[in-house]
């Protein structure tokens, strides 16, 4: 079991979480006896709506709060374990869905440094660090410009690039996307992707849009504090009937499949991309 | 009532090393009772142009007419007035709340008109109900204690009550879950049939847009590409993927069904529509 | 309105003056202010100006946006001359009424407005050619060598960091939560002061609200990027003396000696020693 826990980036062991404050007085119960796992080079999509506790899972993996009851194990480290506490921090990196309430200081390349400099890195290396990390978010030109001056899109690759520069092994996205535009929201996308396939980052994607998740290695649905659904992209999203009830969307062409397939058309039921249903209503 | 705009300009900050032409001549008018889709990339004038709408901001050159009264030639007090008349709802309408109460905040645009506290009462209760909140529920509530999706539907609820004319929502659906997207952009439907009134919604889902509205404003580097009805709208694909907007999957999708059923219709763009017209050409 | 603060802003010209390190800076800028404070005639005030125009001319920013971070203070300016002007006891020069300006206060009253106009233009001069981060970096260098300040240093200069980084967002967030209450029908333009005041309430609550969210997420943030104080924290960007350095150092020394020189000069300059 330890020796398991050991090759694996993530282990959720029957996590529990309860939110001490409510104006009742009454706990509120976050995560409600999750498990899960996440192997090394993965791209998982958590899906679920607010409320659900894709956040409080978020900050668990981080170790930015602890398990009521259960154990979070980030690459064999316990996050209970208060000396491992920086470790996983910087293996686990995070990236936030406010652009603007995640960079800290006044210029960009100052603020990809913030996190190497925290950990105590010698000036050389961060520099070296800080030129590779925007070179892979593609932000290079933008080094010298102020944080405020940037898009939304932009903002969020120079908090990717700050999480890069900590050299993490997996990094998690809380909803990255939602309060981009449409344009953003495909560079960041772009920008998760390309880590994911050339620099085999493993990525945790928390998101309410499905499409962005649809070439996922896996997705896990949350609701009301509870893993309910698990498996390959495929396999969830043709649940269409079932994703909905949860006050979840499908990708159209898997609504559209969906609905064709009601209307008595006999085609298959696990369309994801417009490609497939083209192939699909061709044949 | 009717907007007319006329050779419309904005140029922020002019003279200086950071001038920016926002909106350049723009000319449309937006008849009463209609409902339209402002759609555009961060940057292409669409928050500039509604905040012209009831002068928050002044232009630069041309004008606004509603119901063919010049909205810039008018008094202080009177364009005062005609805020009333065009309600604006802005993205994240959630940071604007402060009151102690729900009740207090969404009588806030009321008071502010001057009415007495028995109507005030009223269209607080009103719009409250509108927008899908339980009044009695939620009115002593602070509004800091509700959820997301809430305290936007209160923030919207402070606009409503003003009973406004028209009005104008900047993107009310941005960063909400699917289940809260849904629910806000029914009830705006709802409104708009009920009570008649002219609604105009920035946003920036071509699929959300393309459900609802009479006629869609595409806008562009401060100009109108197109103003003209979903249907042919969405039909200009390559135009739309020029100026950085993606059309709704389903539009591509019946596109490249085009090589095999020649004759299905390209002017698609909800699921529902297309799940007919696929029906329609396999079926023959 | 807001814009108009040139107080704190950055003026990149790439001037001699830009490239000091800004621990130079702030040492000289400090020798500067405490110097003015000792100048009891018009020579030293007068050899203020030339250093100052000096200094101005090399840093390469136009004049007129100097005057403009003084046009703000002028109001301040002109209650200490008035109040100077009109309540120094001495020889009585001109009667104004039951008001009355003596020689003295007349003295007094020029001295107040130079050292004002100079403090402000002195240290303005250094925000304007020092990014802040660089101040910042350079002030959490000076204050290590002052004692109590010194357990506080990394602290002090990150909060003066982030509060810098924040300023644009909170202002552009004031606006915005402006134009929202007005469009809900709030009038800021009109009505007597303490109705103005009161109809601030819907802007500034929302403001503080909204920066308290923010402060949380930072903080959250930070966290998560590992943040835990000064101790055993690097920089990327290392402050560095050069030789410009070292020789702005003895003309600062040279500047010290000079105004102090000026304060034994006996020959009187339009107001008698």
């Amino acid at each position: 079991m330890i020796m398991d826990s050991k090759k694996r980036m993530i282990d959720v062991q029957d996590v529990y979480f309860k939110y001490p404050h409510n104006n009742e007085n009454e706990s509120v119960v976050a995560l409600d006896g999750v498990s899960l796992h996440i192997e090394k080079g993965e791209f998982v999509g958590i899906i679920g709506h607010n409320g659900s506790g894709k956040s409080t899972l978020s900050k668990l993996l981080n170790a930015i709060i602890f398990p009521t009851q259960g154990d979070v194990i980030v690459s064999g480290l316990n996050t209970k374990d208060h000396e491992s506490l920086w470790t996983i921090r910087q293996t686990a990196g995070m990236v936030f869905q406010n652009p603007d309430n995640q960079l800290v200081a006044t210029i960009v390349e100052e603020d990809v440094a913030f996190g190497p400099e925290n950990l105590g890195v010698p000036p050389q290396e961060i520099r070296e660090r800080v030129d590779r990390a925007l070179a892979v978010v593609e932000m290079q030109a933008y080094a010298h410009q102020k944080p405020h001056q940037l898009s939304g899109g932009q903002k969020q690759r120079i908090a990717i690039a700050g999480i890069l520069a900590m050299e993490p092994e997996c990094i998690i996205f809380d909803e990255p996307t939602a309060m981009l535009d449409p344009s953003g929201r495909r560079e960041v996308m772009e920008t998760i992707k390309r880590l994911n396939r050339d620099k085999e980052m493993t990525v945790i994607h928390i998101t309410h849009f499905m499409e962005e998740i649809v070439d996922a290695d896996r997705i896990i649905v949350l609701d009301k504090g509870k893993v309910v659904m698990e498996g390959e992209p495929r396999t969830i999203f043709k649940q269409v009937k079932r994703l909905k009830e949860i006050g979840l969307d499908v990708p159209q062409m898997t609504e559209l499949a969906y609905e064709l397939r009601s209307a008595g058309l006999e085609i298959a039921d696990d369309v994801l991309s417009i490609e497939e249903m083209v192939d699909v209503l061709c044949q | 009532m009717s907007v007319e705009i006329k050779n419309l300009s904005h140029t922020y900050s002019e003279g200086s090393p950071f001038e920016f032409k926002a909106l350049k001549d723009i000319n449309l008018t937006i008849e009463d009772g209609s409902f339209i889709g402002i759609i555009g990339h961060t940057g292409s004038g669409k928050s500039t142009l509604i905040q012209h709408l009831n002068g928050l901001l002044t232009p630069t050159s041309g004008t606004v007419l509603v119901d063919g009264k010049d909205i810039f030639e008018t008094k202080k007090t009177e364009l005062i007035q005609l805020r009333h008349q065009i309600g604006l709802v802005f993205q994240y309408p959630e940071h604007q709340l402060f009151e102690e109460t729900v009740q207090k905040d969404v009588a806030f645009g009321p008071r502010n008109q001057g009415l007495t506290e028995d109507e005030i009462d009223q269209r607080v209760r009103q719009s409250i109900k509108m927008v899908g909140l339980d009044f009695d529920a939620i009115k002593d509530k602070s509004p800091f204690e509700l959820s997301g999706g809430q305290m936007r539907r209160v923030a919207i609820a402070g606009v409503l009550a003003m009973e406004p004319a028209v009005l104008i929502l900047d993107e009310p659906t941005a960063g909400l879950d699917p289940r809260g997207r849904e629910e806000i952009l029914a009830q705006i439907k709802s409104l708009h049939r009920q009570k008649q009134i002219t609604v105009i919604l920035v946003s920036h889902s071509m699929e959300d847009i393309g459900k609802m509205v009479d006629k869609i404003l595409v806008m562009n580097e401060g100009e109108v590409v197109f103003y003209d009805t979903p249907n042919r709208v969405f039909t200009e694909i390559s135009t739309l993927e020029r100026i950085g907007l993606a059309v709704p999957e389903v539009t591509y999708l019946m596109r490249r069904l085009k090589d095999k059923y020649p004759e299905i219709r390209e002017d698609i763009f909800t699921v529902e529509a297309a799940k007919k017209e696929i029906l329609k050409v396999i079926r023959g | 309105m807001l814009k108009d603060v040139t107080i704190g802003q950055y003026y990149p010209t790439g001037s001699v003056i830009h490239k000091l390190d800004p621990r130079t800076k702030i040492l000289f800028t400090t020798a500067f202010v405490v110097m003015l404070f000792f100048l009891n005639n018009l020579w030293g005030y007068l050899a203020t100006f030339l250093i100052l125009a000096t200094i101005t001319l090399l840093s390469k920013i136009p004049m007129g946006y100097i005057i403009r971070g003084i046009k703000g203070l002028v109001l301040i300016i002109m209650l200490t001359v008035v109040l100077n002007l009109f309540m120094t006891p001495g020889t009585v020069v001109a009667t104004l009424g039951p008001l009355t300006v003596t020689l003295e206060g007349l003295k007094v009253a020029t001295y107040m407005a130079l050292r004002l106009i100079f403090l402000v233009v002195g240290t303005s001069i250094m925000t304007l050619t020092t990014s802040p981060i660089d101040l910042t970096d350079g002030m959490e260098w000076c204050m290590r060598y002052i004692p109590f300040v010194r357990r506080y240093a990394h602290e002090l200069a990150m909060m003066m960091s982030i509060a810098l980084r924040f300023i644009p967002t909170l202002m552009e967030e004031t606006e915005r939560i402006m134009k929202a209450q007005k469009a809900r029908g709030a009038n800021f333009e009109t009505g007597n002061i303490i109705s103005r005041a009161k109809n601030l309430i819907p802007i500034l609550i929302p403001l503080f609200i909204s920066a308290f969210r923010r402060a949380d997420e930072l903080a959250t943030a930070m966290e998560a990027r590992c943040y835990r104080g000064g101790e055993n924290r690097t920089r990327m960007k290392q402050l560095a003396f050069e030789f410009r350095d070292g020789a702005s150092l003895v003309l600062m020394f040279l500047m010290i000696v000079g105004l102090y020189l000026t304060t034994w000069i006996q020959i009187p300059l339009l107001f008698p020693v």
